[in-house]
């Protein structure tokens, strides 16, 4: 089935179960070209099993998930890869590999898709990435050496290097302080227009879906509860809503 | 692949420990049969596996040393006197290699680098997927499987055989020390009554079977780190029951080994 070019990604009617606990009841989105799509939803909503279903980490019970128009739900683990190559996702912990440096760290995917591809033209866009992300001392850094804002930029980095059309963000800025936050949030922004990239990003931080969101959806009880931007959500009459975005309101 | 879940918990019933037994031997052998099919498959990370084989090597190379060298003095100690009193004194040197060479040096050796490095790589394996970086490699396109555990357990098989040698030969000198402190003995007829006493037929089954000792290991490690559930508590309980369990199948496929060898060499008996 062939969906129209604009459609990036799109999810229809995704469920997904942990033995008897439902966490994504039927759910379904699109996601078009260079939109930044922001996931709400408290804690244990389903929010990052939506994105490990997406790309492929873990298998839904039932529904479909389309990228550029291809089911990626009926894929082998080899074609899938080849979808893989085009997207880009960030965990939550950065998942940084711990035995290897920042360089090794970038250099690894890149190695591996683009084998081909010249040692100095390596070398110049790990340096180049590192410039987008402000982080060029770092290069011969171990990860245990980084600070968590430090491992979130060189997570982004590793993420971009090798330009994917679809970044996939699990909570970008959790555990950071305000100002970190503020400049991940930005970075993540400024790099989608660079690059003109699509993205998802879930998040219950509301600065950072500000900053990031052309549009937002709420997971509530397993199911898509509220669609809208940033500025509907918030100002929404909707007491679940008042109740989720006023301790964020009340320190703006 | 899809692998069984273990049950966990602070007091498992004795019909979970039994299910649990089971779902790892089921477990274990998807894992291998996962092995077998990704090993063969390009791309083939020659790198990778000479860089564990390194780590491996310079990793236990200074405790199997030691070990080696105290299974030769403490075994020529213990049978000098026994040996002499049935006036067979100069069969030590050649009872000594035969021992160390057939069963005491590959099997010590399996197990010290058993506690050293399958609890090693279970370690790894399990923070790298309590952390995530297994997934990371996986949505990155890479299979994490053939970048993780396929170089660990060539390396791991291909090492042991090495590392047994280099520890045969130690014990063999510790045999001799302990020797020279009692009686005097030449070094020449030491080395000569070694080279007499053990023929090629003993040597190469002893050493091939390190082949599969260090598969197991490797295995087994990988197989417990892989499959970590439960975040640090994980990782050590994958660290703890991958000693365990390849010391465990390390002698039960010896004892399997040995009688396949018997078999095989009648005159070895």
């Amino acid at each position: 089935m062939v969906m129209a070019d604009t459609r990036i990604v799109e999810v229809k009617n995704l469920t997904k179960r942990f033995e008897e606990h439902v966490v994504l009841d039927n759910v379904s989105l699109v996601v078009e070209r260079a939109e930044n799509l922001v996931v709400f939803g408290r804690s244990g909503q389903g929010k990052s099993v939506l994105l490990k279903c997406i790309i492929g980490l873990m298998a839904p019970d039932h529904g479909d998930i389309f990228i550029k128009g291809t089911n990626v739900l009926k894929l082998s683990i080899a074609k899938l890869n080849e979808i893989r190559k085009n997207i880009g996702f960030l965990f939550q912990g950065s998942a940084l590999y711990d035995s290897m440096t920042v360089r090794e760290n970038l250099t690894f995917p890149l190695k591996r898709h683009f084998p081909e591809m010249p040692q100095k033209e390596i070398d110049d866009k790990v340096k180049h990435t590192l410039e987008l992300v402000s982080l060029e001392d770092a290069i011969d850094k171990m990860p245990s050496e980084l600070s968590g804002g430090m491992k979130k930029r060189i997570g982004l980095a590793r993420s971009i290097i090798p330009e994917p059309e679809l970044m996939l963000y699990d909570e970008p800025t959790t555990g950071l302080d305000p100002i970190t936050t503020k400049e991940i949030s930005e970075l993540i922004l400024n790099l989608q227009k660079k690059l003109n990239m699509t993205s998802i990003a879930v998040t219950h931080d509301l600065m950072c879906a500000e900053i990031i969101a052309d549009r937002a959806i709420f997971l509530k009880d397993a199911k898509v509860a509220y669609e809208g931007n940033i500025k509907e959500l918030t100002d929404s009459k909707d007491p679940f809503l008042k109740n989720f975005f006023g301790h964020e309101l009340i320190k703006a | 692949m899809k692998l069984p879940h273990l049950k966990f918990g602070r007091r498992l019933s004795i019909s979970d420990q039994i299910y649990n037994f089971f779902a790892t031997m089921t477990g274990l052998t998807i894992f291998n049969w996962e092995f077998i099919k990704q090993a063969f498959l390009p791309p083939y990370e020659i790198g990778e596996v000479k860089k564990h084989m390194d780590e491996l090597g310079v990793k236990t190379f200074g405790i199997v040393s030691i070990t080696g060298f105290i299974i030769g003095l403490v075994l020529a100690m213990q049978s000098q006197p026994v040996m002499q009193r049935f006036g067979a004194g100069d069969f030590l040197p050649g009872m000594v290699a035969l021992t160390v060479v057939r069963e005491l040096g590959p099997v010590i050796t399996a197990l010290i680098f058993a506690g050293r490095v399958s609890s090693g790589i279970g370690a790894e394996l399990g923070s790298m997927r309590v952390t995530e970086q297994i997934d990371a490699m996986e949505v990155s396109a890479v299979n994490p499987f053939k970048y993780l555990v396929v170089t660990r357990v060539l390396a791991t098989t291909l090492i042991l055989p090495v590392l047994t040698i280099y520890v045969i030969i130690i014990a063999i000198l510790g045999g001799y020390l302990a020797i020279v402190i009692s009686e005097p003995m030449s070094w020449q007829y030491y080395l000569s009554s070694v080279l007499n006493s053990v023929e090629f037929g003993d040597f190469i089954p002893g050493v091939a079977k390190t082949f599969v000792f260090g598969y197991i290991v490797g295995l087994v490690g990988a197989y417990k780190g892989y499959t970590t559930e439960g975040g640090t508590e994980g990782v050590g309980r994958a660290s703890t029951t991958s000693v365990v369990l390849s010391s465990l199948l390390i002698l039960i496929f010896d004892t399997v080994l040995v009688k396949i060898t018997l078999w095989l060499w009648p005159t070895l008996g």
